[in-house]
């Protein structure tokens, strides 16, 4: 694994000192900075992401976790920085880069078929104006397998559930063979099968040597399925492998006052008195 | 033309519907079914890219190009009332339209339905204010003008319906070549921004188709209904299909096909306006579809939900029947069973008599005893039923005591294909893992099953 930088907010940092190891690393953020107006969403964000690793973008509502990828994509056109992959700017490499959207992004009453959407994957490589050829189909029929949907490819996407709507989306991205993908909450809403697919897709993706950044919002299971964390709150509270950043204080300083409660969650299910997921309805 | 004819004449409709109505309804009819074509194919983008407003805007926006198109060409000598110049001055103010509206929405606070609603009747009005200007010019040949505002199809020359014929050939054309890249467009604009796809272009080519073939129905349909040209075929396509590469071509065809009974009726009658009655042509075809339509259509949806609410009943019938008075499967008082389950003693009654009808149960004085094949059919329910319970606890992770209000209303939608794949997964563990609640009862259901399988 690369050298890991555990950058702070306000740390010290020379301009010219960019990170020497920004070729091999599938992601380099510097300075990026990203406003809606004249309100920062994202302030003098710096980061190097390690490759071929499972990372999470973890932070409370609003701290920019979706801005964050949407800017390293150029869906946004950042205030100022530079957003790099293996060293070059994102038009050279889009072929690489695979990304997963919210799942409540798009209509899912669109009249396409799940087989259908999963092909959209391989559009960049199918390029203008020709057809969606066998040889894609069937790449794409693969990799509705591989997230456990393979016999549901002629389904209309409206009569899928939502965990096996967001399977479609994860396996469009695997149509894309990227080398680095961004996933915007994967595991948002979704069955305890989808989680489970979904996880058995990230971890297989890592063993072939790709990297994986998925924003996350259940701290609970960072420690389970992620080996490096993103704290995010505006700025980069903390970076790095997750048994070295993930700790409680900078947890504490990423959500500010509302750790808290998740303390008090904590503890009550240290007592055993909440159960630790799926207990909703309890 | 036939000539006027006050009174419905069902033989020269039928005449007018077969081409055999003189040369010029035969022009007319085959332009506008050229008109509807092209609005149809491009109008199932549109409605999918969620552009239908967008369109009102364009159409009305396009009057005072119209206008201001015809002072030109009278200024420079011309006939002011052709068809290119009219089609090229209403694409210029309908794409401005367009685009202010985007300016609106980017620039100031103003959302984009009130962006719509203010550039739609600002350029109206300026067209109607362009209109009777040139009234009072008194060139003399501003005469048909006017028609632009309801649409007139009896002055379709043979070139307007070759120029329409042209504008329909572009529009399959472009929707052809670009279907790839305008469904991407439609469906995940972020993702084809991200793979590269030049998503401001893709978006302004189909405005522009929208533009053109709008401006293209103007003089026949006219400035208030050309919209229902592109969205009422789309809608109504949807109705029939899941499939965008079925719903183009449907939508092409159905727009095709009312614009051409619109204006083979309205050729009947000059009083007939032809851009109404084109209209109410795709209205009459949207109901069809709306109402018939064998997957989505309310009849289709209207008869799912009565046999699924049926089946319900039934289902808790046989539950209460092989349930029986204290597990003893015997005869239980009809109106037990209704007052269990919230029915009305009439709904009971019918309940109950759908259920001697398929054979399932016996009633004798107010009693309900099963069949056989009622019994093994109650089986199978509680089977499901079952199924369910232990599918709940093991994979959602849901507090077993949950698990069985869920499970009551759920078993009546599981299918045989997913009740077979419950059991090969939960067989290996069936034994050991059966609820506590109800055992008796679990064990009666499952050796009810294997007697039926």
């Amino acid at each position: 694994m690369d050298v890991q930088r555990h950058r702070r907010a306000g740390a010290p940092r020379s301009l010219d000192a960019l990170p020497e190891h920004s070729a091999s690393s599938p992601l380099s953020i510097h300075a990026l900075t990203v406003a809606y107006g004249r309100r920062p969403v994202l302030w003098n964000v710096d980061y190097d992401a390690p490759a071929g690793s499972l990372i999470a973008i973890v932070g409370p509502n609003g701290a920019g976790k979706s801005t964050l990828i949407r800017a390293a994509l150029g869906l946004l056109r950042p205030a100022s920085g530079k957003v790099e992959f293996w060293g070059r700017p994102y038009g050279e490499v889009r072929g690489r880069i695979g990304y997963v959207p919210q799942r409540e992004s798009v209509d899912w009453d669109f009249p396409v078929s799940a087989l259908d959407v999963v092909c959209m994957g391989r559009y960049g490589r199918i390029g203008w104006v020709r057809r969606v050829g066998r040889a894609h189909r069937e790449a794409a029929r693969a990799c509705l397998s591989r997230v456990g949907l393979g016999d549901l490819g002629d389904r209309q996407i409206s009569r899928l559930s939502g965990g096996q709507q967001q399977r479609v989306f994860i396996a469009r991205a695997l149509a894309q063979e990227a080398d680095l993908y961004f996933m915007d909450e994967p595991f948002a809403g979704v069955d305890a099968a989808t989680e489970r697919a979904i996880v058995d897709v990230l971890r297989a993706l890592r063993s072939e040597g790709r990297t994986v950044i998925c924003v996350h919002h259940d701290v609970q299971s960072v420690r389970e399925y992620f080996d490096a964390v993103i704290l995010l709150n505006m700025r980069i509270v903390a970076s790095g492998p997750v048994g070295e950043a993930f700790t409680r204080e900078n947890l504490q300083r990423t959500y500010g006052g509302r750790l808290t409660l998740l303390d008090a969650a904590g503890e009550a299910m240290a007592r055993g008195e909440v159960a630790p997921r799926g207990g909703h309805g309890a | 033309m036939t000539g006027a004819l006050a009174n419905f004449d069902l033989g020269a409709l039928a005449r007018a519907l077969t081409l055999r109505a003189g040369h010029n309804t035969q022009v007319v009819m085959a332009g506008a079914a050229m008109l509807g074509l092209a609005a149809g194919v491009v109008g199932a983008f549109a409605m999918l890219r969620g552009r239908a407003l967008l369109a009102d805007v364009v159409s009305h926006s396009t009057l005072p190009g119209v206008g201001a198109a015809f002072m030109v060409g009278v200024a420079m000598g011309g006939e002011g009332r052709s068809f290119v110049p009219l089609l090229v001055g209403a694409c210029a103010t309908g794409l401005l339209g367009a685009l202010a509206v985007q300016g609106i929405t980017r620039v100031s606070r103003v959302r984009d339905d009130a962006a719509m609603a203010l550039v739609l009747s600002v350029f109206f009005g300026a067209g109607t204010v362009l209109l009777s200007v040139i009234q009072g010019l008194g060139t003399g040949r501003e005469g048909g003008l006017k028609t632009f505002i309801y649409g007139q199809t009896a002055t379709m020359l043979e070139g307007d319906a070759r120029r329409l014929g042209a504008i329909a050939l572009l529009a399959c054309a472009v929707v052809v070549v670009l279907f790839k890249e305008f469904r991407l467009l439609c469906f995940d604009r972020a993702l084809a921004r991200a793979q590269g796809w030049p998503v401001a272009m893709l978006d302004g080519a189909l405005i522009g188709l929208v533009v053109v073939v709008l401006a293209a129905g103007l003089p026949a349909v006219g400035v208030l209904l050309v919209v229902a040209l592109l969205v009422i075929p789309a809608g109504a396509a949807r109705f029939w299909s899941d499939r965008l590469s079925v719903i183009v071509p449907l939508a092409g065809g159905a727009g095709m096909a009312g614009a051409y009974a619109g204006a083979g009726v309205s050729s009947l009658a000059p009083g007939l306006p032809a851009g109404a009655m084109i209209v109410l042509c795709l209205g009459g075809v949207f109901v069809l579809s709306a109402l018939g339509a064998p997957a989505r259509g309310l009849g289709a949806v209207w008869w799912r939900g009565t046999r699924a609410r049926r089946r319900i009943a039934l289902d808790h019938v046989l539950r209460a029947g092989s349930e029986g008075a204290g597990g003893s499967a015997g005869p239980v008082a009809a109106a037990a069973i209704g007052g269990a389950c919230g029915w009305s003693g009439a709904r009971t009654m019918l309940v109950l008599a759908w259920a001697r009808l398929r054979g399932l149960a016996r009633t004798r004085a107010g009693a309900v005893d099963l069949t056989a094949r009622g019994r093994s059919e109650a089986a199978r329910v509680m089977r499901n039923h079952l199924l369910w319970e232990a599918y709940l606890v093991r994979y959602a992770e849901m507090a077993p005591s949950h698990v069985h209000f869920a499970a009551d209303l759920i078993e009546h939608v599981l299918g045989a294909e997913v009740v077979r794949e419950l059991e090969r997964s939960l067989e290996a563990e069936e034994p050991a893992g059966a609820p506590a609640e109800g055992a008796g009862e679990a064990d009666a259901a499952r050796h009810g099953a294997g007697g039926t399988a």
